[in-house]
């Protein structure tokens, strides 16, 4: 039986993991950009992107002072108790963290421009469930920062504008940020179900990891498409110059209406902080992006 | 790409050295100003009545710290820049009315802000987006902290560095703008990269 004290020390770990060491594939990522980049101010960019992300790690301290807001996703198994506690739980969680780690209070209400203090108010944190078979219980974090956030970006494009018009929107996307979202991105992409649909696939895309090709040939090809034309932009690090614009691109799709060609870009900045564990039925944890002694 | 090391008060004279593409590191005291300080330093200058900081020849940084209370005193944990275009609204009439040498943020401003720098003698710097650990290292002690009401991310802080950088001077006082001369490339790529698509 899970109790939800340890559900709510698993998630106080999690958030501080996420915002204070990038998970190995992001790590991996930014040092081959290092290493490939030719423009020297862009290379100097990442030089210092490389630098803060070590000592953040070493002192345990948030990489960026904008800890996000925060966005979970629950894998629940069907088998597990009290599940209905779990959403109390992750917002104490949160709380928690804000002080402990410590993160910066990010909640604002949209009428009055009160900030809580402590990163929950309205359906903040966010909460994405997802129902499977077993008797696990797997949460993922996503801190979310407001810079990359501002630039994603949703076309509702016309059907006969098809694979052509999202490649074009994509590219769009990317020239009208700039440097805005602290380049080098990565980009979630998704196509299809409708508005909501292709938005939330777009940002779940930012949960899988960069080291491994899409399984679908088609999609990879398409990947590494969007890749190549983005980075030809030559915006690169931080806006300075040069030819990593992207870390990588993520595509994701689900069927549409025969009117509708829904085109979603979740934008994430260089510190792509997410963390997940799973928590088995025995009280066992095992942390999935993170390695912790 | 010269290297500077600048200590505040920092004259025009010296500011007007430094070219786009340079690097520099502050020695001496920058100060935290978002969206909310500007327009309250700017109504404050109207009303005829002092800043609680002097800022001329000072260095400014677009900055919402995360700090921490301990012992009684402010600790510093990631401090990187904000985003400062939204600022392209008041920096004009901030540099004129305040004198501040050096404005350190991320992604760039605008030709107000730019020609500002011209006219008065001051240079923007780039500092690396989200390297708040960084930042925060080079931040040695927090002097003060004026409009505390305004919130942790939009207060003042008065903070005293040891060679806080690398920034790249991306708008010299010379009319030059890094960020604009990148966004005029991407412009022209712009057209080739669609006829690949």
């Amino acid at each position: 039986m899970v109790t939800g004290k340890a559900v709510e020390n698993v998630a106080v770990k999690l958030l501080q993991l996420a915002v204070t060491e990038l998970p190995q594939d992001v790590k991996e990522a930014l040092r081959r950009a290092y290493h490939e980049e030719e423009n020297e101010v862009g290379k100097a960019q990442l030089k210092a992107i490389l630098d803060n992300v070590e000592l953040a790690e070493k002192t345990r301290a948030p990489m960026c002072q904008d800890t996000g807001v925060v966005i979970f996703y629950v894998k629940a198994g069907s088998q597990v108790e009290g599940l209905d506690k779990v959403e109390d739980t992750l917002r104490k969680a949160t709380v928690r963290a804000t002080r402990e780690v410590p993160l910066r209070p990010n909640a604002v209400d949209p009428f009055t421009q009160k900030n809580t203090g402590d990163n929950t108010g309205r359906f903040i944190p966010y909460i994405h469930w997802e129902v499977v078979p077993g008797d696990t219980l797997e949460i993922t974090v996503l801190p979310k920062g407001g810079g990359s956030e501002n630039v994603s970006a949703l076309g509702m494009l016309s059907s006969s504008q098809g694979i052509k018009g999202l490649k074009k929107f994509v590219v769009d996307t990317v020239i009208n940020a700039g440097a805005k979202p602290c380049p080098p991105t990565i980009l979630g992409v998704a196509v299809g179900g409708g508005a909501d649909v292709a938005m939330k696939l777009a940002k779940a895309n930012l949960l899988k990891p960069l080291n491994q090709p899409n399984p679908n040939p088609e999609l990879a090809k398409l990947e590494q498409e969007l890749r190549e034309a983005v980075n030809s932009t030559g915006i690169g690090p931080m806006g300075l110059g040069g030819k990593t614009t992207v870390l990588d691109v993520k595509v994701d799709y689900a069927y549409r209406h025969p009117a509708s060609y829904p085109v979603a870009v979740a934008v994430q900045c260089w510190a792509a902080r997410r963390s997940s564990a799973r928590i088995s039925s025995d009280g066992k944890v095992e942390y999935l992006t993170h390695s912790v002694v | 790409m010269a290297v500077y090391k600048l200590n505040t008060p920092i004259s025009e004279e010296t500011v007007r050295k430094l070219g786009v593409n340079d690097t520099f590191y502050i020695t001496g005291t920058i100060v935290t100003v978002r969206d909310a300080a500007h327009r309250r330093a700017l109504l404050l200058h109207k009303e005829g009545k002092q800043l609680p900081v002097n800022l001329q020849g000072l260095a400014v940084f677009h900055c919402g710290p995360l700090v921490k209370k301990e012992d009684g005193g402010w600790r510093v944990v990631a401090a990187g820049p904000t985003t400062s275009s939204r600022m392209d609204l008041f920096e004009d009439e901030f540099i004129k009315n305040f004198k501040v040498r050096i404005v350190v943020g991320k992604g760039g401003m605008g030709k107000k802000t730019a020609d500002a720098m011209k006219k008065y003698g001051a240079v923007y710097g780039a500092f690396t987006g989200g390297a708040g650990v960084l930042a925060a290292k080079a931040i040695k002690r927090v002097k003060s902290v004026e409009w505390s009401d305004l919130g942790m991310p939009e207060a003042m802080w008065v903070l005293e560095v040891e060679d806080f950088g690398p920034s790249t001077v991306a708008i010299d006082a010379h009319g030059n703008n890094l960020f604009e001369t990148i966004q005029t490339k991407v412009d022209e790529e712009k057209l080739k990269i669609y006829k690949k698509l």
